[in-house]
């Protein structure tokens, strides 16, 4: 049914960092590689080692160049489906394919009654849904939904592939409609934000920012002289010790 | 936007359908069941072979067509399944009508079933237009104008239609021709003001909003996320004719509005030209209706490609 459910007891979703977050893509592979081979049908490649390879990513990582309160910033930026409470990808469907778990607030593509329609995609300001032009159908993030429940697999392996990958923990899952749960503290104390606020479909994935680098602790590499080290000559470290003491 | 070549034949075709039935339909309830059964039948025939034919093709940009049955299900949501329902439900009152032109005076009720023949056919023509209409994604396909267009242009080409039909049949109709030249008009005047509307708008969201970092600005793309366009940016960010709009434009409006204007007028005129003159009013509306339609698909721009630095607004906004 493609009407949305009032309320979800639970909101699963992601918190990516923008802060740690280095673009190196190991989330966009990851997740192509659980993806293609699980719940729906592969992720089609068309030319993949081609000169115009194109296919089926249910996450992309973009990166920006910015400013942010006057600095200067490079900010890698991975984007996929938020999961929204209200979005009208779910209710533009004309067949029910496309639903919001009352359970979960995961939001999913029936890859059995999709019809290809490609309006779903339409309704998302985000550009989150990617066509399959070899299955016919929509595809999307499913937030590892054969993962997250898979009582197959070992527990510390129940969360989604691109969270399992993230190299610098970027990306953390969890239960946003907890406000004890470890992803909605860490929104809380980092100042999580929504993508597109203004927009209003309301998305459950938050993003954190950039940390200021004045407040973030960290220190500035040594200039590469000072690494040096004291000389090892008995006349030398005279000169360096006459050198600092007229120094400042 | 990406403009399905089947959708494009299909809102052209189906529109003109639908406007036929609409005439058709008003006629009968101001006139009755004529006595001459055929102009009425074939009237009802034709639009019924466009509005199929219309329908059919709207299913072959589907990747499973032959699912497309479920598209009748989601009707308390979806403008695309409500379009379906109006669609197939108005095949119903059609069908009376056209049982009722065959024998007249079998069937009672004529002019209920004209009249829901009527409003079957505006309310599928609103429920595509809504389809666009209600995606905010799309702030230039996102008003009110949208699916009102829709039924004008439907009303152009369907008038058209019907009068050649009529002319077709050797009947002269002083009155359909004024109902043409007026439907072309404000079908035009509609379409002006569109226009007008989606130049001067302002963008509706930025680059900055899109990526939502507090204090965040001066934001440009570095690197792309893949290296060749994925489906987002062919569906998305598809702008082939954008660049042409203006001579577009001016090809819709001559094609779709001056060229037929000049042709109701002169078979109003000149009766013994109105088997020329329609049918080349409405081959040249019909081809306007395609240019417009593309323009309407390729002027239109999504939120989604602001994550790869396009701008939104009207034209003029973009060309700062």
């Amino acid at each position: 049914m493609t009407s949305l459910p009032a309320d979800t007891p639970k909101k699963l979703g992601l918190v990516i960092d923008l802060d740690t977050c280095v673009g190196c893509h190991a989330c966009v592979t990851s997740c192509k590689e659980w993806n293609t081979g699980g719940y729906s049908a592969p992720l089609t490649d068309h030319d993949p080692y081609g000169a115009d390879p194109s296919g089926a990513f249910l996450n992309r990582v973009h990166s920006f160049e910015m400013e942010i309160d006057g600095r200067g910033r490079t900010v890698h930026f991975p984007r996929s489906c938020l999961h929204c409470e209200e979005p009208d990808c779910v209710t533009v469907c004309p067949t029910g394919a496309s639903y919001k778990r009352a359970e979960d607030g995961i939001v999913l593509v029936n890859p059995d009654t999709c019809i290809g329609c490609k309006l779903c995609s339409w309704a998302c300001p985000y550009g989150a849904r990617e066509y399959d032009h070899d299955d016919g159908v929509m595809k999307k993030c499913t937030l590892c939904v054969d993962r997250i429940y898979n009582e197959t697999l070992p527990e510390e392996d129940r969360e989604p592939a691109c969270v399992k990958a993230c190299p610098t923990g970027a990306r953390a899952f969890g239960d946003l409609a907890d406000p004890d749960s470890a992803v909605s503290r860490n929104v809380a104390e980092r100042g999580g934000f929504d993508l597109l606020q203004e927009f209003g479909y309301k998305p459950v994935n938050k993003y954190l920012p950039p940390r200021d680098p004045a407040t973030a602790g960290i220190t500035p590499a040594p200039v590469p002289e000072e690494r040096i080290g004291a000389p090892r000559d008995r006349l030398e470290r005279l000169f360096a010790w006459i050198d600092d003491r007229l120094s400042d | 936007m990406h403009p399905a070549y089947s959708v494009i034949f299909f809102t052209t075709a189906s529109g003109a359908g639908y406007g036929l039935w609409i005439w058709l339909g008003l006629r009968t309830l101001l006139d009755g069941i004529p006595d001459r059964a055929a102009p009425g039948v074939t009237a009802l025939v034709l639009g019924g072979v466009l509005v199929t034919l219309g329908l059919l093709s709207s299913t072959f940009h589907l990747g499973h067509p032959e699912r497309a049955w479920r598209a009748f299900s989601q009707w308390r949501s979806s403008w695309l399944s409500r379009e379906g329902v109006a669609a197939l439900a108005t095949y119903l009152p059609v069908g009376a009508l056209f049982l009722a032109f065959l024998f007249p005076g079998a069937l009672p009720g004529a002019g209920l079933f004209a009249a829901l023949m009527v409003l079957g056919a505006l309310a599928t023509l609103w429920c595509t237009g809504m389809i666009y209409a209600s995606l905010r994604t799309v702030p230039e396909w996102n008003h009110g104008l949208v699916p009102a267009n829709y039924i004008a242009l439907a009303a152009a080409t369907g008038a058209l239609l019907l009068a050649t039909i009529d002319a077709g049949f050797g009947q002269r109709s002083e009155a359909l021709l004024l109902v043409a030249a007026a439907a072309l008009l404000a079908a035009a005047l509609m379409k002006w003001t569109y226009w007008q509307r989606i130049d001067g708008a302002p963008a509706p969201y930025t680059l900055e909003q899109a990526i939502g970092i507090p204090g965040a600005s001066a934001i440009r793309p570095l690197d792309p996320p893949h290296t060749q366009p994925n489906f987002v940016m062919r569906e998305m960010g598809y702008a082939v004719g954008r660049r042409h709009a203006g001579r577009l434009r001016r090809w819709a409006l001559a094609l779709l509005f001056a060229l037929p204007l000049v042709a109701v007028v002169i078979a109003a005129l000149v009766p013994v030209l109105s088997l020329i003159a329609l049918p080349l009013a409405l081959l040249s509306a019909g081809a306007g209706v395609l240019v417009e339609r593309w323009l309407f698909f390729a002027e239109a721009r999504h939120v989604s490609m602001l994550y790869y630095g396009a701008a939104l607004g009207g034209t003029e906004a973009a060309a700062r």
